[in-house]
Order: C-alpha cells, then sequence, then structure tokens
C-alpha cells in the first residue's frame, strides 16, 4: 500500500488554482497542498524559522549576560573596556566600536541592494553588490580579531581573568616607599628572565593572591601617588616581561591599605562567548554568500526564473547578523 | 516591494543606511556625553540614558526587520507567527534581568547578616526568622 500512497501527491490541474501566482512557484505544486502557507515560498518561510530560533539562542545568551550583570555589586566600565583604537591609540570610549557598527550597517544596505538586482533579475548588479557585502563582512570579523587581540594580548583578559573592575571606595595609589614604610618586605623574583618586584606582608607565603605592585601602566608610567574616587574604572595592568598580573597597593582614606581586586570573572567569559558567537554567524554568513555568489556568477539562479530568491533568503539572515549586532553593542558596550 | 518602483526603493534603502548611521551616532553621543565625556562635569540622568539608548535599539531593531527584512510586504500571519514569540523573549529578558538584581540583593542581605552579631539577651517570638528579615526579603 506504501507503494500506492506514494503517488497520492498528484498535482492539481492548472484551472482549479485559485492564486495566479502559483505557477511562479518552484516549490513543486505550492508545498504539495495546492496554496501557499503565508504566500511565502518554503525556503523563505523556513528561513524565518530559523532564524526565531536563532533569536531565542541569542536571547538565551542575552538573558545570562544580563542576569550575572545585575547581581553583581560592580561591573567593568565598558567606555574604560573598549577605548582603543589601531595605531596604538588609548583612551577613546567606544569609537571602534562605532566603525565596527558602520561597516556592517554598510553590508546590510549592499545586501538589500543586490536582493533588489536580483528581482530585477540583473545579474551583473547581483554580482556587484554581494561581493561588496562580503568584504563588509570580511572587515567586520578583521575589526573583531583587532578587538580580541587587543583584549587578550595586551590587557589580559582571558576566559577565567578579568583584570577589569570599578574602585568601591576613593584612594590613593602607593610607592615602593610607602608600602615598605607600612611594614610590607620587598621581593625580588627571576621569572621569564626578568625581574619581578614586589611587596608581601612578613611571613606571608609567596604566592600570587598575597603580592602587592607599585602601580604602572602597560607602557611602563609608573602611577603611584595618583588618587582616585569612588566609582573610577580600573585595569590590574599584566606585566609582559614577567608574566604577571600585577594588583597594585592603594591607601583609603581612612589609611588602611588595600589591593586591586579582579572585576567579575564571568565578563571574559560572556564577552567572548557571545561576541564569538555572533562573530561565527558573520564568518558563516560570508562563506554563504561566497557559495551563493559562485553559484550567481553560474548562471544558477539565473535560470530558475524566481527573481534570485537564493540572493533574498541570504540576505534575510545577513540582516539577522545585523539586528543580533544591535542588541549586542548595546548591552555589552552602550550600558 | 511589488509597490514601489526600482527608484524609489533604490532611495529608501540609501535613506534606511543614513537613518541607521544616524541613530548609532546618536546612541553614542547619549552614553558618551551622558557620562561627561565631552562636557566636563555634565552628566544625564541614568534612567533617561538607558531609556533613551533602549528605545533607539527597538527602533533599530525595528526598522532592520521591517524595511530590510521587508517584514511589511509580508502577509500578517507570517509578521505574527515570527513577531509574537519574540515579544515572549522580551518578557524573559525583563524577568531574568529582575532575577539578577534580585541575586544582588540576597547576596548584600547575606552579607549584612553574617556581620551581625548575635543578641543573646533577645527573648524568643516562636518565629523562626526575625519580622525585620521578612520585610527586607519582600
Amino acid at each position: 500500500m506504501a507503494h500506492d500512497t506514494a503517488h497520492t501527491d498528484v498535482i492539481p490541474e492548472q484551472g482549479h488554482l485559485e492564486h495566479k501566482d502559483y505557477m511562479d512557484s518552484h516549490d513543486g505544486p505550492a508545498w504539495g497542498g495546492g496554496k501557499r502557507p503565508f504566500k511565502a515560498s518554503y525556503g523563505k518561510l523556513m528561513m524565518w524559522y530559523f532564524l526565531l530560533s536563532d533569536a531565542f539562542t541569542f536571547a538565551g545568551f542575552l538573558i545570562a549576560y544580563g542576569a550575572i550583570r545585575f547581581s553583581m555589586p560592580t561591573w567593568p566600565v565598558p567606555d574604560h573596556v573598549f577605548s582603543a583604537f589601531p595605531g596604538g591609540f588609548h583612551g577613546w570610549p567606544l569609537i571602534f566600536v562605532t566603525v565596527m557598527t558602520f561597516v556592517l550597517i554598510l553590508s546590510s544596505v549592499t545586501m538589500v541592494r543586490a536582493v533588489q538586482e536580483g528581482h530585477r533579475r540583473n545579474k551583473r548588479g547581483v554580482m556587484f553588490w554581494m561581493a561588496l557585502t562580503i568584504i563588509g563582512g570580511a572587515a567586520f570579523l578583521g575589526c573583531q580579531a583587532w578587538e580580541w587581540n587587543t583584549m587578550i594580548n595586551e590587557e589580559g583578559v582571558t576566559v577565567t581573568k578579568n583584570p577589569f573592575s570599578t574602585h568601591l571606595q576613593g584612594g590613593t595609589y602607593l610607592t615602593g616607599a610607602e608600602i615598605e614604610g607600612a611594614g610590607f618586605e620587598k621581593v625580588m623574583t627571576e621569572t621569564h628572565g626578568k625581574t619581578a618586584t614586589y611587596y608581601l606582608e612578613p611571613g606571608a607565603e609567596d604566592i600570587e593572591e598575597n603580592r602587592l605592585f607599585v602601580k604602572q601602566n602597560h607602557q611602563k608610567e609608573v602611577l603611584a601617588g595618583e588618587s582616585f574616587k569612588e566609582e573610577d574604572p580600573y585595569l590590574i595592568t599584566y606585566n609582559h616581561d614577567t608574566h604577571l598580573y600585577e594588583p597594585s597597593a592603594f591607601k583609603t582614606p581612612d589609611g588602611s591599605i588595600h589591593k586591586e581586586a579582579f572585576g567579575p570573572i564571568a565578563f571574559g567569559s560572556l564577552f567572548f562567548f557571545i561576541t564569538g558567537f555572533h562573530g561565527f554567524h558573520v564568518f558563516s554568513g560570508v562563506v554563504f554568500l561566497l557559495i551563493i555568489l559562485i553559484n550567481v556568477a553560474s548562471g544558477l539562479y539565473h535560470n530558475r526564473s524566481n527573481n534570485y530568491e537564493m540572493v533574498e533568503k541570504i540576505g534575510l539572515y545577513w540582516h539577522f547578523v545585523d539586528l543580533v549586532w544591535v542588541f549586542v553593542f548595546l548591552v555589552f558596550y552602550l550600558l | 516591494m511589488a509597490d514601489l518602483s526600482y527608484e524609489d526603493s533604490k532611495k529608501l534603502v540609501f535613506k534606511g543606511m543614513a537613518l541607521l548611521a544616524v541613530v548609532t551616532l546618536i546612541e553614542v553621543a547619549i552614553a558618551l556625553v551622558g557620562k561627561g565625556y565631552v562636557i566636563e562635569g555634565f552628566h544625564l540622568p541614568v534612567w533617561l540614558m538607558y531609556i533613551s539608548m533602549i528605545g533607539l535599539s527597538l527602533y533599530k531593531a525595528y526598522f532592520i526587520v521591517y524595511e530590510f527584512m521587508h517584514m511589511k510586504y509580508e502577509v500578517k500571519g507570517l509578521a505574527m507567527s515570527v513577531l509574537l514569540p519574540t515579544g515572549l523573549l522580551v518578557w524573559a529578558v525583563i524577568a531574568f534581568f529582575n532575577e539578577g538584581n534580585s541575586w544582588n540583593q540576597r547576596r548584600t542581605l547575606i552579607k549584612e547578616k553574617n556581620a551581625e552579631t548575635i543578641d543573646d539577651t533577645r527573648k524568643s517570638t516562636g518565629s523562626i526568622i526575625d519580622l525585620k528579615d521578612v520585610k527586607n526579603l519582600n
């Protein structure tokens, strides 16, 4: 009987069709039932539902990020964390990520143009605008690679260490003499062929948690003696010579000596995972755009005579990637 | 799409680009001006910054979905089957952000409680927890 039922998918005769545009569809006999659900092709509708499921995935990540951030008494200040710019510039809050956002918006615009040219069946136009879209996507990935590299290799953020945090009280960074004056012992150790200088409480074990450093930034400028206010952001310096983080000593107005604490651990893993997952979407998008561009060039979609619907589908995906970035940009960089 | 001529829709795309770029610039300007980077000593209220930035981002999302992804030109059923579940997500986001806030408050409360010294002279009331703790938890 199974053999018979395979033939029940009878194509209705043309006279029975309700919609004139039915014959434009290349999904066979309108999904087999004679009518196109939601007047959309199967492929396009399923792309929408795939994007909906992807939105749930991203929302899950953003919920994790938001819930953890809300549950913390402090959080790294984005304007301080994201303030580097290619060419060795520092202290330019949010400028680089704004450039990244523009790149993605531009590539979204070129994608819309590619779809429009597809509706006119202009093969050269589709190819031109798709090529620009691919360049935009690749440029975005390049920007992200630079951003990650700066954070990991220069500033020392990893999935388990977050040197960015915020002062909970005002104070002043101490010089070496002041730390020794407060009864700490100066220790000098050879590590990675360089000398690390730090201070320990007398009798305290020489482990990472007990070491106090004199504040200096990544350019090796000593900042001891500088004051800061409550809620000022700070970065625990990662010394590239000694491969050590240098949590520095400071004195609060009540005279007690404290050490810079690491920021919320989850920051690094959330940032790298969520922007990485988005970057992976961009990367997959670039790969699919390339494949479809090659197919466009071969004339495959032209011969299908469905107004380059494949370009429209990858366009939906590409805009979704831009859409996710709107929210990643909002929660990681703006707020 | 079908209602617009090719020239018109082309114009609309570049208008869209300008709009998204300007909205992004406004967002960044709010963040930088509001936090006092541009004018020394000038800050915007935090709630105003957050509401305007979230509002502008939602507007960008609406624009991308309706214009660039052509949701505007799809039938209502398709639009609703995608947008209603997304609406549920918005609810989930708000709920879990509140949850995170509650973790923060409870952690602070536990810290305060741990720092408290026990008053041995206090008489038992028969209640398992103090009335003032019940108030704090709510």
